[in-house]
């Protein structure tokens, strides 16, 4: 028998597909039906704002006075018209572009950088993360809508400005986060196991703490979207986001707030769509934290 | 012959031969602050560790005993230099750990390994269990493929088939198997002491067995020095060749496991060794060999530490603290009084004394 570690014994050989933990999450996430729904809704909307030019029936910015606030159904209009008299639909199809891209684009920012931060804190700990915590702090306890307003404002406004100022808004939240989870992560033997083996503190992190703590985080930051979408419109509606005549859902439900009395359906119909892509994206969040957790 | 080829590693790096203890630890101390000082106040200190001497020889298996609180997994965490030692020097094999003219830390863990209590916790739950025992010599350079391999020929030498485990995830297995996986990463860097901190105390008795008959053979097999951490007498009296005996951060007693265990020269390890159940019914105790708890760490008694429980206390006990002195060939005991207690003049009450039935 071989007493060596390096000796001549042969191992076992390999099993040919070897499916890693992401490939299982994947499959768990596949058997749950709401996240599988979720999925599917947001898929479609993504691939609706790809192919809007191809897909929106009308020009989206085409005016018609006469056919102001027309009702859902009615001849041209499929889902009625503006107070301009614009399609509806083609602007809702046009619109998700923008709209995804200013909910999506700050928390993906802000998830990269608020995960590093927090990661960074809880890792080092002591005094460090005490004096970068402070710091987050600082940050967070402004309300999330006026330090974007204030941040939007003082950049100046425009579209970037907007997605800048609402991933400087996202960090605090998603740093603290991080830096709980990893605060807890590093505490534990399996890290104490990695030190004993002579890793650097990189190694650790990339190899021990990262796949533990970026699930949690993950699933916090979905959760973010939705905010992110409500506070881009907010921003769209005092002017320091999209601007009018461009198609975007917040600046849309703004725009037509007046029109409920006249044609309610017409009016929350952005409103729905950002409801509808939240909620997807609150759902699809809450499977993957189910499908991540290996313990089930 | 393959044994010679895995001993030969070690014989490269073995400095000062057999006689040189492979691990030489003076005055090991560490304090822990729990509540700052500030305004005038004096901080507090938990004295952990406090001021610890001892030699680990090569090839032996050095048991450390004592309740729990009495600074042997804090001694465990500082040969591993997780916890930075506030004083004390420890040698490896000639060299200095982390000093000039020494070893670094990293070689250091390279040649030391620790295998946890928690096999749970001592995992990482997005690991296979392959890859968590690759981890640590791909740390130091071994290519991927390699490495893995190695993970393999080790879960069989730890009685894991590899085909069926390598793939597996911690929580895909029973504690038992969870600690042999732990077993194979501590030896994954081809160490020469392995510290088992209650490795096999939170396996059901039948498991404990198993695997503590793995050990001696991995023993053998790699020629591999043990400092074996438990609460459990009876497991350190198996496998240990010499028993360290701690009691509030300090030594109580150190030597030969069945000399120690026969004629026990401090009272403290005396109440312990009465505290075993015994599996003659004549000879079961009638009352707690201990009374009280342990002083609080914080706020030690003057003196020997061991004063407020001892049985057999006396004024200069209380002024004085005793130092670790040999007492015996290979036996050494920190008490004023070790000979009258090894010519047995404790007062154990035993029911058989006591109380005929």
């Amino acid at each position: 028998m071989s007493l060596t570690l390096d000796g001549g014994q042969t191992a076992a050989p390999v099993p040919a597909a070897v499916q890693g933990y992401w490939g299982a999450v994947f499959g768990r996430l596949r058997r749950d039906p709401v996240a599988l729904v979720s999925g599917i809704i947001l898929l479609l909307i993504v691939l609706a704002a790809v192919f809007a030019p191809w897909l929106a029936p009308a020009n989206p910015f085409q005016t018609s006075m006469i056919n102001r606030l027309q009702p859902i159904g009615s001849s041209g209009y499929p889902l009625g018209s503006d107070e301009l008299g614009r399609d509806v639909l083609s602007r809702l199809i046009h619109g998700a572009r923008l709209s995804l891209l200013i909910g999506v684009m700050p928390v993906i920012n802000a998830f990269v950088i608020g995960s590093a931060i927090g990661i960074v804190a809880g890792f080092v700990g002591g005094k460090t993360n005490s004096v970068i915590m402070r710091v987050i702090d600082v940050f967070y306890a402004f309300p999330a809508v006026l330090l974007a307003v204030a941040l939007a404002g003082a950049l100046g406004a425009g579209l970037v400005n907007s997605l800048l100022s609402l991933t400087i808004v996202f960090i605090p939240p998603i740093a603290r986060v991080a830096e709980s989870v990893t605060t807890q992560v590093r505490s534990v033997d399996y890290i104490e196991a990695a030190r004993a083996s002579g890793a650097r503190s990189l190694t650790i992190i990339r190899r021990h703490v990262l796949g533990n703590v970026l699930g949690p985080i993950f699933v916090y930051a979905t959760s973010l979207i939705s905010v992110s979408m409500i506070l881009a419109s907010g921003l769209s509606f005092l002017g320091l986001g999209a601007r009018p005549p461009m198609p975007e859902w917040g600046l849309m439900l703004n725009t037509m707030r007046d029109a409920i009395y006249v044609n309610p359906w017409v009016a929350v119909l952005p409103g729905m769509m950002i409801f509808t892509v939240s909620i997807c994206f609150n759902m699809l969040s809450d499977g993957l934290r189910s499908a991540m957790d290996v313990k089930l | 012959m393959t044994n010679s080829q895995s001993l030969s590693r070690h014989d490269s790096l073995d400095r000062g031969g057999k006689a040189q203890p492979l691990l030489r630890v003076r005055g090991l101390q560490k304090h822990f602050t729990i509540a700052r000082g500030g305004l005038g106040r004096q901080a507090s200190r938990v004295h952990a560790v406090d001021g610890v001497d001892f030699e680990v020889y090569k090839g032996e298996t050095l048991g450390i005993v004592g309740e729990s609180g009495c600074g042997k997994s804090t001694t465990a965490r500082l040969l591993m230099h997780l916890l930075a030692a506030d004083h004390g020097e420890m040698i490896f094999d000639g060299d200095p750990i982390g000093q000039r003219g020494g070893i670094s830390v990293r070689e250091m863990r390279r040649q030391v390994q620790m295998v946890f209590q928690n096999s749970y916790a001592s995992l990482n739950p997005r690991m296979s269990v392959e890859d968590s025992i690759a981890f640590g010599p791909q740390v130091h350079g071994v290519n991927r493929r390699e490495s893995r391999q190695r993970a393999r020929r080790l879960l069989d030498q730890v009685g894991l088939s590899p085909s069926l485990f390598a793939h597996r995830y911690p929580h895909e297995l029973s504690g038992g198997q969870r600690q042999r996986v732990n077993i194979a990463r501590a030896l994954a860097l081809e160490p020469r002491l392995l510290i088992l901190d209650e490795a096999v105390s939170a396996l059901d008795k039948s498991v404990e067995a198993q695997v503590l008959n793995l050990l001696t053979d991995l023993k053998q097999e790699y020629g591999l020095t043990y400092l074996f951490i438990s609460h459990d007498l009876n497991v350190v009296r198996y496998i240990s060749d010499r028993v360290m005996v701690m009691y509030l951060g300090k030594v109580a007693e150190m030597g030969e496991v069945e000399a120690l265990y026969r004629a026990p020269a401090h009272p403290y390890t005396r109440a312990l060794l009465s505290a075993m159940p015994s599996m003659n019914p004549n000879q079961r105790t009638e009352q707690a060999p201990l009374t009280g708890d342990p002083p609080n760490p914080i706020d030690l008694p003057p003196g020997c530490r061991f004063c407020p429980r001892c049985p057999m206390v006396e004024e200069a006990c209380r002024a004085e603290e005793p130092a670790l002195e040999a007492c015996g060939t290979a036996h050494q005991v920190a008490c004023r009084r070790a000979d009258e207690v090894m010519a047995g003049a404790v007062p154990v009450k035993r029911l058989s004394e006591e109380s005929p039935t």
